[in-house]
């Protein structure tokens, strides 16, 4: 049953590459994002880590399509994303974001199965599939069949991530996953989240603001501050070789911070 | 869900159908105005034409003057009673106050109307006051009014406004008075007898003068034109139904006024039924007209369901629409929800009236001014319900990947199921009420009970329409309530509860 990625359900193990290029936007007049350009190799795992309002869920946000760069483009395996292509182009992205985005009026399997149902999938490849991956991210028996605001918080974010996982997307973007969970179970979900990440070989974007976080998951790390991009690299990279004051002084903060991970 | 809209069209024409096949098989419609001396001429018009073997039927109470004429030129009704001095002041334009009979016929005759003769009795306006109170103040005559500026008026609505009533009198004798206040005609004489005014509007016919002990005083500088009773009706009955036409001229010349009065208080004093006054008048038999308590309601609660369900869904079937369009398109929507609040501020008799040049009489404009009553609360919590969904969770199905459509369809309108359906509560509870006006339109339903019995002052007969109206909106608001719990999908209610 497991195959190279480590999914089942996979007939081919998929691949994606993409980019923002010299990418801008504003929002009324405030920079979200100034001239950005980031390449994600296919396979590659990155951490996007900075203050908030430094711009790190806006290349997200622009990456899914869910806005569009004022200037610039995003290219998906070198081609322009353009607004026909969208709605094919995020089935090909799982995305969490930090409440999970779970729909309320849904159980859990509700919300797994509502993208797969749509796309014409039977009830028991759905079925197959969801507890699969609820096997894979250790959600418990039953979890499956109660509603969002019966769940703890830890679960709410393993359902969405497998929400996420499934169509067997290509890339994963996640948004702050781990940031509204308290510290036992954040650690814990860290150490899965790698795991999984380990096995699947997705193009994987993680956005943090934790240095020691980013670092746990990904050995690139992209440093953002008002909508630019400040220092790319490994994580000794930031602490050893500072591309300016600015980056120094992100990492002192962070090492004093006491969930930091060596 | 998918099944829904085909049901809801079902009903539609589940409900229309009916009114369809009756409003087809249809005999000459005699209608009345909301007021006793009509509703009886009415009857006698009716039983007249069933002597004469016309079959006719009575639309009673359908409201002023402007209802039944526009009714009657636009061929809602057939016929009904009028006063001369009505045409001559309100109705027709460039016509000597003082025109004759054969004159107003030669005007009619354009219009496609007819009119009988006079009918015996001349009911023109009077100003009354309490006998007593005249007495003391020693006003005979309504120059003598002019002596005493501190007296308060209570005049009829429609007194007021008209060309003929107030604003002429007041200027013909130069009268000082600036305490007036508008009052129901049927409430006015309880007002005069009780002191709360001291002098009111009313008719020469009226039960009500001996009654109350109210002394009319002399119209000594002959402003008030004459009110000879007649029938309008529309001249193609002549051809279609000769033997109807027939029965009302030949009641020319044969109410007098002693009669009139006496019949007008034989129903408003003794609580005798217009129908068997006028069939007394007759000497005919009463028509069993009285259906007993239970298939009354039971016609009226059809009546009134029938009004209330239909125009809800219509509503319901451009509202939620209309309250995701406001919701997806932000400046529209702002139109959408100001326009459909402007709707909203029409005061609701207005609103029934609006529609009559549109729709006629009956079961249609009241159905109308209901849709469009209904509107606002079901619109406004669509959009609410929507516009109140989380950015994330909006954003979290988008970027699934879903389009739009199936977006709206299993994600948005199930979160905001509760919202809309609370909107429809709203609008079917106010509806459920407003309806009860409809019956000044000719619609029927609760409110007839309630109009009939403001205008006999008879606290039981308003109480066989409010009570069963109080009953429907609390059943109906139960109702729904019950329909959300079971359509609000369970994992809201789980997360309202924490």
């Amino acid at each position: 049953m497991s195959r190279e990625t480590g999914l089942p359900g996979a007939e081919t193990p998929p691949r994606v590459a993409f980019a923002l290029e010299r990418a801008s936007k504003r929002y009324r007049g405030a920079t979200a994002l100034d001239g950005v350009s980031l390449a994600f190799d296919a396979g590659s795992v990155t951490a996007l880590i900075g203050s908030s309002g430094s711009g790190k869920s806006t290349v997200l946000r622009l990456l899914l399509g869910l806005e569009w760069p004022d200037q610039g483009c995003v290219k998906v395996d070198g081609r322009v994303l353009d607004r026909g292509d969208v709605l094919a182009w995020r089935r090909r992205v799982g995305y969490v974001t930090q409440d999970g985005g779970l729909f309320p009026h849904l159980t859990a399997f509700g919300n797994l199965a509502l993208l797969p149902r749509h796309l014409g999938w039977a009830a028991p490849r759905i079925r197959r599939r969801a507890e699969e991956l609820a096997a894979l991210t250790h959600l418990p028996q039953g979890v499956l069949e109660r509603y969002p605001a019966e769940l703890s918080g830890g679960q709410r974010q393993r359902v969405a991530l497998v929400r996420a996982l499934m169509m067997d997307p290509a890339a994963l973007l996640l948004d702050e996953p781990l940031g509204a969970l308290d510290p036992i179970v954040r650690h814990e979900l860290q150490d899965e989240l790698k795991a999984i990440f380990g096995q699947l070989g997705k193009t994987v974007i993680v956005v943090t603001h934790d240095l020691a976080e980013a670092a746990w998951f990904a050995e690139r790390l992209v440093l953002m501050r008002e909508g630019a991009v400040v220092q790319e690299g490994r994580f000794e990279d930031l602490c050893d070789r500072p591309a300016s004051a600015f980056v120094t002084r992100f990492v002192e903060t962070q090492r004093r911070l006491p969930e930091r991970r060596p | 869900m998918t099944r829904a809209p085909a049901a809801w069209l079902a009903a539609c024409v589940l409900l229309l159908l009916p009114a369809l096949a009756w409003a087809q098989a249809e005999p000459v419609r005699v209608g009345s105005k909301q007021f006793t001396e009509s509703v009886i001429l009415g009857e006698i018009a009716r039983e007249s034409a069933h002597e004469a073997g016309a079959e006719a039927v009575h639309r009673r109470e359908l409201g002023g003057t402007s209802i039944l004429w526009s009714a009657l030129r636009h061929g809602d009704i057939d016929a009904y009673p009028e006063y001369t001095g009505t045409l001559t002041h309100e109705l027709l334009k460039d016509v000597a106050p003082d025109a004759d009979i054969a004159t107003l016929r030669e005007r009619l005759r354009p219009l496609g109307i007819g009119i009988t003769g006079s009918l015996g009795f001349d009911n023109s306006y009077a100003i009354g006051m309490r006998a007593d109170r005249a007495v003391q103040l020693g006003i005979r005559r309504i120059s003598d009014l002019r002596a005493h500026p501190g007296l308060r008026l209570g005049l009829s609505n429609e007194f007021m406004d008209r060309g003929d009533g107030w604003p002429g009198l007041r200027r013909h004798y130069g009268l000082p008075q600036a305490q007036v206040s508008g009052l129901d005609h049927t409430l006015s004489y309880r007002a005069v007898a009780s002191g709360a005014v001291d002098a009111i509007d009313l008719y020469g016919t009226d039960a009500e003068i001996p009654y109350y002990r109210l002394r009319t005083l002399a119209d000594d500088m002959h402003y008030f034109p004459r009110y000879e009773a007649v029938y309008l009706y529309r001249l193609a009955l002549e051809r279609s139904a000769p033997r109807f036409v027939e029965a009302l001229r030949g009641l020319a010349g044969r109410i007098g006024e002693d009669a009139m009065r006496g019949m007008n208080a034989r129903v408003k004093l003794e609580g005798a039924s217009e129908s068997a006054v006028a069939a007394d008048f007759l000497g005919v038999r009463a028509q069993a007209d009285a259906a007993g308590f239970w298939l009354r309601l039971l016609r009226r609660s059809v009546e009134h369901i029938k009004l209330v369900a239909l125009s809800l869904a219509l509503a319901v079937l451009l509202a939620v629409p209309l309250g995701i369009l406001a919701a997806r398109v932000k400046r529209l929507g702002q139109w959408v929800l100001g326009l459909v609040g402007v709707l909203q501020t029409v005061p609701s008799l207005a609103m029934f009236v609006f529609m009559i040049p549109l729709f006629g009489i009956g079961a249609w404009p009241a159905g109308a001014a209901l849709f469009f009553y209904s509107l606002l609360p079901i619109v406004r919590n669509t959009h609410a319900g929507l516009a109140g969904i989380a950015p994330e969770l909006r954003e979290s199905a988008a970027a699934l990947g879903l389009p739009p459509g199936v977006r709206l369809r299993d994600v948005e309108l199930p979160m905001a199921t509760r919202s809309i359906l609370a909107g429809i509560k709203t609008a079917a509870v106010i509806n459920v009420g407003t309806a009860t006006l409809a019956a000044l339109i000719g619609a029927g339903g609760y409110g007839q009970p309630i109009l009939t019995g403001i205008r006999l002052d008879d606290i039981g007969l308003i109480l066989e329409g409010a009570v069963p109206a109080a009953l429907l909106a609390l059943l109906v608001q139960g109702l729904f309530e019950l329909v959300e719990r079971r359509l609000t999908p369970r994992g809201l209610r789980i997360e309202a509860r924490q």
